[in-house]
């Protein structure tokens, strides 16, 4: 019997199977038909229309012209852009070591203590990550006023403080202050969540071979720290080439142009100068630098990231 | 603890020492964390100083703020700054509540139908299109931010809050990847018995899924909702009319015209800050939860 209904069993099993599997995939398709729908709108096609744009001389109103190359061979002579270049490395410079090594700081000290003293500092130090960067820069314009509080401060300890928004050095000082402060909550719950997950059985071990706590932290955390530490520097690289906010409100990339920023200049370039096309190149421009960074960092992370 | 003390103390004289090392060891450590813990305090101060000067100067006077601008009298529970506040704000809170709704419900919706399918359903072209997903992270704001002016420009977008939730609600990449995890995470045994009791996909989906993965939509909906509210570049950028503007964007646009004094200032950016502050107090778990599950996993 068995030898029998078999064959023609799976003969009409077979289109069956087929006609679900082809169901299965209709369904999935429309599962996802909206998301590709935007990626395809609003991100892939923008982003053609974009390089497209950085080959042409366009002000957003008249028709676009072919350049060719020379949006982009006419970057290194631009000295603003070259000005906005070197003060957003600046800026990277000075605010990636501090949130890297302060989200570091809070992470361990976070890690020690009982599970509600380290959800209380957790949630402290993490609030401004949450708050509106225009709020937050309105307040730290009065705090860097002439006899704002930071100054006030330093008076209190004999420092005779600088005039942070109008003095062309301090401006971006009090720009990275800002943005630390902002951003350091991000990248401590990544450290927290990696310090979390490291057994705790290695520093009983250590601990039973006398290892001094600098050793423990060198020996022990940092290097299974590194996958966590890989993902914060290539986030903050990302975030920090992209500074534009605390500029915008606080300083409107002054005083001069000591914080016109790179973003802060291509968003000038397009809605203020009505130079799309040249805003396009500078933006794709660094798109490219980014990928190239990344990448790097990918290629460089054999050399030091401990995967256990 | 004590009687375990104790008892390894009772074996002679090495045991004995052992445990005086170990109680000289504890009690430094003590000591140690109460540096720390100090430390730690100290921190949060200055941490929380900005955001509770700002709101210890919008309950003050003008002259009180110039008199003292550390604020260290503290508040004086002044409520005009907030009656002259709030008329001007009224507005922009309207239309930046309006945009968080309408963006959180959009990118939950779309996220979770894109999550589900990624983590569940077979079709052709999936492991292409969710690599296709996470490449566009990368892409810097403002290289989308040129061509979608002009394309909003061509469909008559410009000035309306449009370009301010559909993109965002039909590219939800954080909220695909996220939720993709939760139901990852979810055993086949749910949809196979909902299978055989007959339910299609839809409501297997709605029914049974969607209620099994609701820490992980907090979370987007958390982090869409400050997202939205926090939004600089978009209203900046796609509106012109005052009366449709966001009140982050209005705030930075607008102090000059509407708020002449610092007192009024800080309770218009106090009030600027509330919704966020409040959402995040109450759900700070999610948030926490949400950034660890999209980083790395060591």
């Amino acid at each position: 019997m068995s030898v029998l209904t078999e064959p023609t069993a799976s003969a009409v099993a077979r289109p069956e199977r087929r006609r679900q599997r082809r169901r299965a995939a209709l369904q999935g398709w429309a599962f996802v038909a909206p998301l590709v729908i935007g990626i395809a709108v609003f991100q892939a096609y923008p982003l053609l229309v974009s390089l497209w744009a950085s080959f042409h001389s366009w002000d957003g109103f008249t028709t676009p012209t072919w350049i060719g190359l020379d949006n982009f061979t006419a970057m290194p002579a631009d000295e603003l852009l070259v000005n906005s270049v070197k003060i957003t490395l600046l800026f990277t410079l000075g605010s990636i070591p501090l949130t890297v090594v302060l989200a570091l700081l809070l992470a361990v000290l976070c890690n020690r203590g009982g599970r509600i003293s380290s959800s209380f500092f957790r949630t402290a130090y993490f609030t401004p990550y949450v708050t509106s960067i225009v709020a937050i820069s309105l307040v730290f314009t009065q705090f860097f006023a002439p006899e704002g509080v930071i100054n006030q401060v330093l008076g209190l300890v004999g420092i005779d403080g600088p005039e942070w928004l109008a003095d062309s050095t301090f401006a971006l000082v009090a720009v990275i202050v800002v943005a630390v402060w902002q951003g350091v909550g991000y990248p401590m719950v990544i450290l927290l969540s990696g310090l979390q997950a490291i057994p705790k059985e290695l520093y009983e071990a250590a601990d039973v071979d006398g290892a001094s706590p600098p050793a423990r932290f060198f020996r022990i955390t940092l290097p299974l720290l590194t996958p966590q530490l890989f993902f914060v520097l290539i986030t903050q690289f990302i975030l920090s080439f992209q500074i534009f906010g605390v500029v915008f409100v606080m300083t409107s990339g002054g005083p001069g142009n000591a914080t016109s920023v790179f973003i802060y200049y291509v968003f000038q370039n397009a809605f203020s100068f009505g130079q799309l096309g040249y805003a396009s190149a500078m933006a794709w421009a660094m798109f490219l630098f980014i990928v190239a960074l990344t990448v790097i960092q990918l290629r460089l992370q054999k050399k030091w990231v401990f995967y256990a | 603890m004590t009687v375990l003390e104790k008892q390894t103390a009772l074996p002679g004289a090495p045991g004995g020492e052992q445990h005086r090392g170990h109680r000289r060891r504890v009690r430094r450590l003590s000591g140690w964390s109460f540096v720390r813990v100090l430390f730690m305090l100290a921190l949060v101060v200055v941490f929380a100083t900005p955001l509770l000067w700002m709101i210890n100067n919008s309950l003050r006077t003008e002259a009180a703020i110039a008199a003292d601008p550390l604020g260290l009298a503290g508040p004086r529970l002044e409520l005009d700054n907030y009656a002259v506040a709030g008329e001007a704000v009224a507005p922009f809170f309207l239309n930046s509540v309006k945009l968080a709704v309408l963006n959180v419900v959009g990118v939950l919706l779309i996220g979770a139908l894109a999550g589900y399918a990624f983590a569940r359903m077979q079709f052709p072209g999936k492991g292409v299109l969710f690599a296709v997903v996470l490449a566009t992270a990368i892409v810097p704001g403002i290289v989308y931010l040129i061509p979608q002016y002009a394309l909003f420009q061509q469909l008559g977008w410009i000035d309306t809050h449009l370009p301010l939730w559909v993109p965002r609600v039909l590219t939800p990449v954080f909220a695909t990847f996220l939720l993709r995890q939760a139901f990852l995470g979810l055993p086949r045994e749910l949809e196979d018995a909902a299978r055989i009791d007959g339910a299609g996909t839809l409501q297997i989906f709605f029914r049974v899924m969607i209620p099994q993965v609701k820490p992980a939509l907090a979370a987007v909906g958390i982090f869409t909702f400050i997202e939205s509210w926090n939004d600089l570049f978009g209203p900046l950028i796609f509106l012109n009319s005052t009366s449709l503007q966001t009140l982050p964007v209005a705030l930075a646009l607008f102090r000059g015209e509407f708020f002449t004094t610092v007192s009024t200032l800080m309770a218009a950016s106090t009030l600027t800050v509330a919704p966020v502050l409040v959402v995040y107090l109450f759900a700070q778990r999610y948030i926490v939860e949400g950034i660890t599950s999209s980083g790395v996993k060591g």
